[in-house]
């Protein structure tokens, strides 16, 4: 176990190593004088001064690269020039927000996606899979910008049932936040229920078509607690480890959802920094969504490893 | 019976291939759907009815009728006419980006795979690495530093859409690398570059074409996302993203504005995807 975890770091060091090059490159494709496109539009020469010598633009890129990476290593991803933050103060402000939505939208998928993935296995080449089949195909094709539009027309505009936009924190008042993240979480989550249900359809033919499932079966247990207790708790293991996996189409679809939804979250952050040329906050986001997606990798593994005894061996 | 089964055997693979694609409905379906849509792009200045950019103020937000059939938006632009030449936006940036993603992708995966050892190794951890920026917030903070327009946006798809296939290619090339026709061609002294291009190339192309097809699907929905957020297409030329953008705040008095562009999108993902998976199943018919 100690070994296969170092193992798994010692790979993730250079990953992440690369993953600071790349972003801090990003900023290498401004055109022109960085201090100036990052002081924003007002181009404001005391701001200039300040960046200049802040991001030490003057010395050769290694150097500069180094005093960023410096800085990124004790938790300072730099400042907002706009908002005149820390911009890892404004992620951890705007991040239970999109937390919150993330969770909402993955239980709707796991709900959706693996009930829709088993019923298309055990009734597989039936109306019912090719239903289900359809369904996943809707998924995978449908811009969720586009569907969080068409649900706000029907359940805003045309029923009145649910807010069309806007956030309350559930510690305000739990019943508004629910029904305002209701409609953002479903859109979200849809696209991943198509992800899933393929997976867990493949994954449960798989083990449907095992001996020991056939050795339950020739024992004359009922189906239900043949597919349910024996074939379905082993699908599942690389289910949930793919659930994990899915983090970035979670924040990506998250940042189109909010922008539809207007959800002050983690998406909206980095639009509105794309938006006030806010360099700074574009790049601490990108850094902190690839460390957040290469950790819960490295915990996905675990978990397999952990839960699957043959990787043991 | 000994003609048929030479018959059987006179069937070259690609026209095998083709059979099995078009014995599927879904990449049928698919394929009439994109040639429509490329046609539609092609010949978008005969088909639409109006000039995409033109106002009339007679007409702002008007509803379906005989002269709009798909309505005006809020400057009395007729919806059908940008849907028509938003075609070329969506139809473009899919296939531009992900020729960019394949000129790069590729024959840095055919390095890392043919080469092996530290050019592998170093190839490998930096594709991890941008495939640990999720796909669209790569898109979005290289589309942000390059500055919004339709070319950077296809730009920043084609180069977050990369990763995949320098792992493809790579897994690929590793698993040609070891089949007895390319240890033939070594020991007939070819040189790398000639055993590279002519031995292994052709027989990783099929895996590559599948991928590709799918990628546009992916490419086209980056491209309305990116142009919904304002950084692709810009206004006032048409763009499905763009219009959907505009369309969201008049969900409630003109909700054809964020119909067809919708649909659009849609059918034209739906259709690359559905000849992503027939091109998948013919290609390889090990793959269920």
């Amino acid at each position: 176990m100690l070994n296969y975890l170092l193992q798994r770091l010692a790979t993730i060091v250079p990953t992440l190593f690369f993953v600071s090059v790349l972003i801090f490159g990003l900023q290498q494709l401004l055109p022109g004088d960085p201090a100036i496109a990052l002081a924003g539009e007002e181009r404001d020469p005391e701001t200039i001064r300040y960046l200049r010598e802040k991001f030490h633009l003057d010395e050769p890129l290694p150097v500069r690269y180094w005093y960023w990476l410096s800085g990124v290593l004790q938790g300072d991803l730099g400042d907002s020039v706009r908002i005149q933050k820390p911009v890892t103060e404004l992620i951890l402000q705007k991040l239970p927000v999109t937390i919150q939505l993330a969770a909402m939208a993955m239980l709707i998928a796991l709900a959706i996606g693996i009930t829709a993935g088993v019923i298309s296995a055990v009734k597989k080449d039936t109306a019912w899979d090719y239903a289900v089949n359809v369904f996943a195909l809707w998924g995978l094709s449908t811009p969720n910008f586009w569907l969080g539009i068409l649900l706000i027309l029907v359940f805003a505009v045309q029923l009145g049932w649910l807010p069309a936009s806007g956030y309350v924190s559930p510690f305000e008042d739990l019943k508004a936040n629910l029904s305002a993240m209701i409609m953002p979480a479903f859109v979200l989550g849809n696209a991943i229920a198509a992800v899933l249900m393929r997976h867990t359809r493949s994954a449960m033919l798989q083990v449907l078509s095992s001996d020991y499932v056939r050795t339950a079966r020739a024992k004359g247990l009922d189906e239900r607690v043949v597919v349910l207790k024996h074939a379905l708790r082993n699908a599942l293991i690389p289910i949930i480890t793919l659930g994990a996996l899915e983090f970035g189409t979670l924040l990506s679809g998250a940042v189109l959802t909010e922008q539809v939804f207007t959800i002050p979250g983690f998406g909206k952050l980095i639009v509105d920094a794309v938006f006030n040329r806010d360099y700074s906050v574009v790049q601490g986001v990108v850094l902190f969504t690839a460390t957040v997606y290469i950790t819960l990798n490295l915990l996905a593994d675990l978990a397999y490893f952990l839960v699957n005894p043959r990787m043991r061996h | 019976m000994a003609a048929v089964i030479f018959q059987e055997l006179e069937v070259s693979p690609q026209r095998k291939a083709w059979k099995r694609l078009f014995r599927r409905g879904g990449a049928i379906f698919g394929l009439v759907v994109v040639a429509f849509f490329v046609l539609l792009a092609l010949f978008a200045p005969w088909l639409a009815p109006y000039d995409p950019v033109a106002t009339s103020w007679s007409a702002v937000r008007a509803a379906p009728s005989a002269s709009y059939w798909f309505g005006a938006d809020e400057l009395g632009r007729d919806v059908l006419s940008r849907i028509v030449w938003g075609t070329r936006a969506s139809i473009l940036a899919g296939v531009v980006s992900v020729s960019i993603s394949l000129a790069l992708g590729v024959p840095i995966g055919m390095a890392a795979g043919y080469l092996g050892r530290w050019v592998d190794a170093l190839i490998s951890r930096i594709t991890d690495a941008m495939l640990a920026c999720p796909f669209l917030i790569l898109a979005i903070a290289l589309a942000a530093f390059l500055g919004p327009s339709l070319t950077n946006a296809m730009i920043a798809i084609g180069i977050s859409a990369t990763p995949v296939f320098i792992r493809l290619t790579r897994a690929q090339v590793l698993a040609a690398k070891a089949e007895d026709y390319v240890e033939a061609a070594r020991a007939l002294g070819n040189p790398h570059l000639r055993i590279a291009l002519r031995h292994i190339f052709p027989n990783i192309v099929a895996p590559l074409i599948v991928q590709a097809t799918l990628a546009i699907a992916a490419a086209v929905i980056a491209e309305a996302s990116l142009s919904f957020l304002g950084l692709g297409q810009q206004p006032p030329a048409p763009s499905w993203g763009s219009m959907l953008n505009t369309a969201r705040n008049y969900v409630d008095q003109a909700p054809w504005m964020a119909i067809w562009p919708g649909v659009s999108i849609f059918l034209l993902v739906l259709s690359f995807n559905l000849l992503g998976d027939g091109l998948r199943d013919a290609l390889d018919p090990r793959h269920k």
